[in-house]
């Protein structure tokens, strides 16, 4: 295995499709993740439109629609109730696997893990590169089964058997959903080779004076982030491979005896459906924590940074981090309430859900702590950190009810449960990702986001997600389904429809704004102001590097840190910021883990 | 290739040795200002049992499965090829083999590092092939992959087991051309070792597929 560390002298020599195609380069490769992610949410977005135009407006005939998607439209232009779940299942596979896994780990875990530990590159630079090309490869897998018979997969993102075992159970039963599981396969494989490298890169390449106790919090998140893909990914991957076999060798371990599709008795044999899902939710529900807790990281720099504050219960906040990835692996029959699953289990099951609770409100608490009587700076990077908790914390209430059995009896699969995972998981986490850009944009690229069309930004995306998710609320407790493709076709649902609309045209709103952030992104990125290498006064490693820093990330010598990231307002320090590598000599540490200033050597805590 | 790739081998310790970085300035802080890191420990040995960790979740997920799926009722036990016993004391004299081959990479004896790596190697490759024996032999019986549960299961668990010991062949391949030829004991380790560790680990899971396949 290659462990290669290239210094600065040797950038000249690197070839540009070395240096910025396949690249070894860790922050090459973090902005990689992070453009094609930002691709793939456009993708995954058109299609939360396309869903919203058949729940507000089901049987209409889209003159336009039609030519854009051919396939997926009758003649006349009304959308086709198999294209509508390939839809729902493209827009929840993209949006969880290929935008926010790969941003949030992917791009911001490959770009701030050495720059904030002070090494000039991961562990292993080649697998890294490999981790990133895996990636084009199983998105292109993935949306070429819009074009094969059949078209795209219809039985969700939790691709649940019998539906995605037996080729003739629905149209994207077909090959879509073949490859589906193949493009998964190759995605989780670039997951492995990335986490893999975090752990080794956190644990082995920190700079000198670096303790686990003086870590970022963003560094702590992706650190325990990556445990999490490394532990839970690998079931999904083996889940898959045996629904391959399903699928294709005539093996039966999902597919029940007796199963008649179409007509015909399937010769399958004794599989069980149900284990499937158990695999799938072992994944499934660590998965999500793969998805909020980089997004945790994001908030807690930036709540301090644009706070110019401490952040609260630094021991804490790592402690709960440790405990919400331990917990994700205990909880995932919560998804399978209404499974048949023995009543004594279903409770059990409850008890380690609620538990999560309590770390996430330390987490929460800690935030507005840190918040409490803060010299807060509303920029567009804070004003996304602060809708976070907002959204973290109103789509977490919702999942206490979920978590009983008794009440998810009434409210699975309707649309409570998609208002309750939008918030929690898929708009918190995608705040995370915006308050990120933002906040790192100028690392990134040198240059910094336009801060008035970054609020603009913000208050139209924050009043779109509780407008499109919050009525969803009702829609679920009144009884529609979630996936269902017209909630015209009955009669108790009909009275939904103005509601329908309403979200409808919320979520319409919110998908423009968008195009502002879109805007933003790409002029900053040629003609936006040049940024200086700390432009907001941050302690953290990677604002001690030119930006956006050189290959190699430091010069001759490598960073020695002398406290933790969180001295902020030190009382009688000449800045109200104190970086982590000023000795403590100079500034003595307010709090949290330093140098002990009589022997001048870090205190093995 | 070979003079820029060897020091590659021992510059991630760099950071993490204070006075070893090209600039070779004075310590920062004093002698007590070390790296917060146990430095004996290379990257590609961690690596390895990440690694490890991953592919056993794997296979607890392959064989959680396997232990739900046999109580459906209909699981006839498929009669498997006796060349199993033998591919399994071939993989267990090739982890004593590789145990050698690191014992001699610590030394520092080249000439034994190569030999054991080659045995190992060998014994690798006579092992898959006798996997592939055992297929031909079910096969020639009518038995496949479709036929019931329990030979599905035979079918997919040999089948990753070996992959991923073809990608141990691989690393040990890997190490025959690096481990001997690495300018220091400590580096000619760093290489045997993670590749011992990752070989140690498919010898330990096969025994437990195969005591899963016969026993269970």
């Amino acid at each position: 295995m290659a462990v290669a560390h290239e210094t600065t002298h040797e950038d000249h020599k690197l070839s540009w499709i070395r240096r910025y195609v396949f690249s070894q380069d860790h922050k090459i490769i973090g902005i990689q993740y992070l453009m094609t992610s930002l691709f793939m949410a456009l993708i995954g977005g058109t299609l939360a439109m396309l869903i919203r135009m058949q729940q507000g407006w089901p049987g209409t005939q889209w003159g336009v629609a039609k030519f854009l998607f051919p396939g997926g439209f009758t003649g006349d232009g009304v959308l086709k109730p198999d294209f509508y779940l390939a839809v729902v299942t493209m827009h929840g596979t993209i949006m969880i696997f290929f935008v926010l896994t790969t941003a949030l780990s992917g791009g911001f875990g490959n770009f701030l893990i050495p720059l904030t530990i002070g090494a000039r590159d991961m562990a292993f630079p080649f697998l890294n590169m490999l981790s990133y090309w895996l990636y084009p490869p199983a998105l292109v897998v993935l949306l070429a089964s819009f074009f094969v018979a059949g078209g795209a997969p219809n039985a969700g993102w939790t691709s649940y058997p019998p539906l995605s075992a037996v080729p003739a159970a629905a149209p994207g039963s077909g090959l879509g959903q073949s490859l589906w599981l193949i493009s998964i396969a190759i995605l989780i494989v670039a997951f492995l080779f990335g986490s893999l490298n975090y752990i080794t890169t956190v644990l082995q390449l920190r700079t000198r004076g670096l303790l686990m106790t003086r870590l970022p919090l963003i560094t702590w998140a992706q650190f325990i982030t990556a445990i999490l893909m490394l532990l839970a990914f690998p079931v999904l991957l083996a889940a898959a491979v045996m629904l391959l076999f399903d699928r294709h060798a005539g093996t039966s371990f999902f597919v029940p005896t007796g199963l008649v599709v179409g007509g015909r008795l399937l010769t399958h044999q004794g599989g069980n459906p149900l284990l499937w899902q158990h695999l799938f939710w072992f994944l499934g529900h660590p998965e999500v924590y793969v998805l909020i807790l980089p997004p945790m990281g994001i908030v807690s720099e930036i709540l301090a940074v644009h706070g110019r504050k401490p952040i609260f219960g630094y021991g804490a906040m790592v402690l709960s981090l440790c405990a919400i990835a331990f917990l994700s692996f205990l909880v995932w029959g919560h998804h399978m309430f209404v499974s048949g699953m023995n009543p004594l289990v279903g409770s059990a099951f409850m008890v380690t859900t609620l538990a999560i609770a309590i770390p996430s409100a330390v987490k929460t608490f800690n935030w507005v702590a840190t918040l409490w009587r803060a010299r807060i700076r509303f920029t567009s990077a804070m004003l996304f950190a602060i809708g976070f908790v907002s959204l973290f914390l109103t789509g977490g209430l919702t999942g206490i009810f979920l978590g009983s059995p008794a009440v998810d009896t009434y409210l699975h699969d309707t649309f409570f449960v998609v208002a309750h995972f939008h918030f929690v998981m898929a708009s918190a986490a995608l705040f995370g990702l915006f308050g990120g850009l933002y906040h790192w944009f100028p690392k990134m690229f040198g240059r910094m986001m336009n801060e008035r069309l970054g609020r603009i930004h913000f208050w139209l995306t924050f009043v779109g997600i509780y407008a499109t998710f919050f009525p969803m609320h009702f829609i679920g407790i009144a009884g529609e389904p979630r996936r269902y493709y017209s909630p015209q076709m009955y009669e108790f649902l009909r009275g939904l429809h103005p509601l329908n609309v309403f979200v409808s045209l919320a979520a319409f709103g919110l998908g423009l704004a968008q195009i502002i952030f879109v805007y933003n992104f790409l002029h900053s990125l040629f003609r936006g102001q040049k940024a200086e290498s700390n432009p907001w006064h941050a302690n953290t490693l990677e604002w001690q590097a030119p930006s956006p820093p050189p290959h190699g990330n430091w010069g001759a010598e490598l960073p020695t840190v002398h406290r933790w990231p969180y001295d902020y307002s030190v009382p009688g320090a000449p800045d109200d910021f104190v970086p982590q590598t000023t000795p403590v000599t100079a500034v003595p540490v307010a709090g949290g883990a330093g140098d002990d200033p009589a022997g001048d050597s870090p205190e093995h805590a | 290739m070979a003079p820029t790739t060897t020091p590659t081998l021992e510059l991630p310790r760099t950071p993490r040795e204070p006075g070893r970085p090209a600039g070779g300035g004075p310590r920062g802080g004093g002698p007590g200002d070390g790296s917060a890191v146990p430095s004996s420990v290379s990257p590609a040995r961690i690596g390895a049992w990440l690694l490890v960790a991953a592919i056993t979740v794997l296979f607890a997920a392959f064989t959680s499965t396997y232990l739900v799926r046999r109580n459906a009722g209909d699981w006839p036990a498929v009669f498997l090829p006796p060349v199993l016993w033998l591919t399994t004391a071939v993989l267990l004299i090739s982890s004593l083999t590789m145990e050698a081959a690191r014992r001699a990479a610590g030394r520092g004896t080249r000439a034994s590092l190569r030999r054991w790596l080659g045995i190992t190697t060998v014994l690798g490759l006579v092992f898959l092939g006798g996997q592939l024996v055992a297929w031909r032999q079910l096969a020639a019986s009518g038995v496949f992959m479709a036929t019931n549960p329990h030979s599905a299961f035979f079918y997919l668990l040999t089948g990753a087991h070996g992959l991923h010991l073809a990608g141990g062949i691989g690393a040990l391949i890997f190490a025959l051309t690096k481990a001997p030829a690495a300018p220091t004991h400590a580096a000619a380790l760093d290489v045997a070792d993670p590749v011992a560790t990752y070989w140690h680990f498919l010898d330990g899971l096969w025994l437990y597929l195969f005591l899963i396949l016969y026993g269970i």
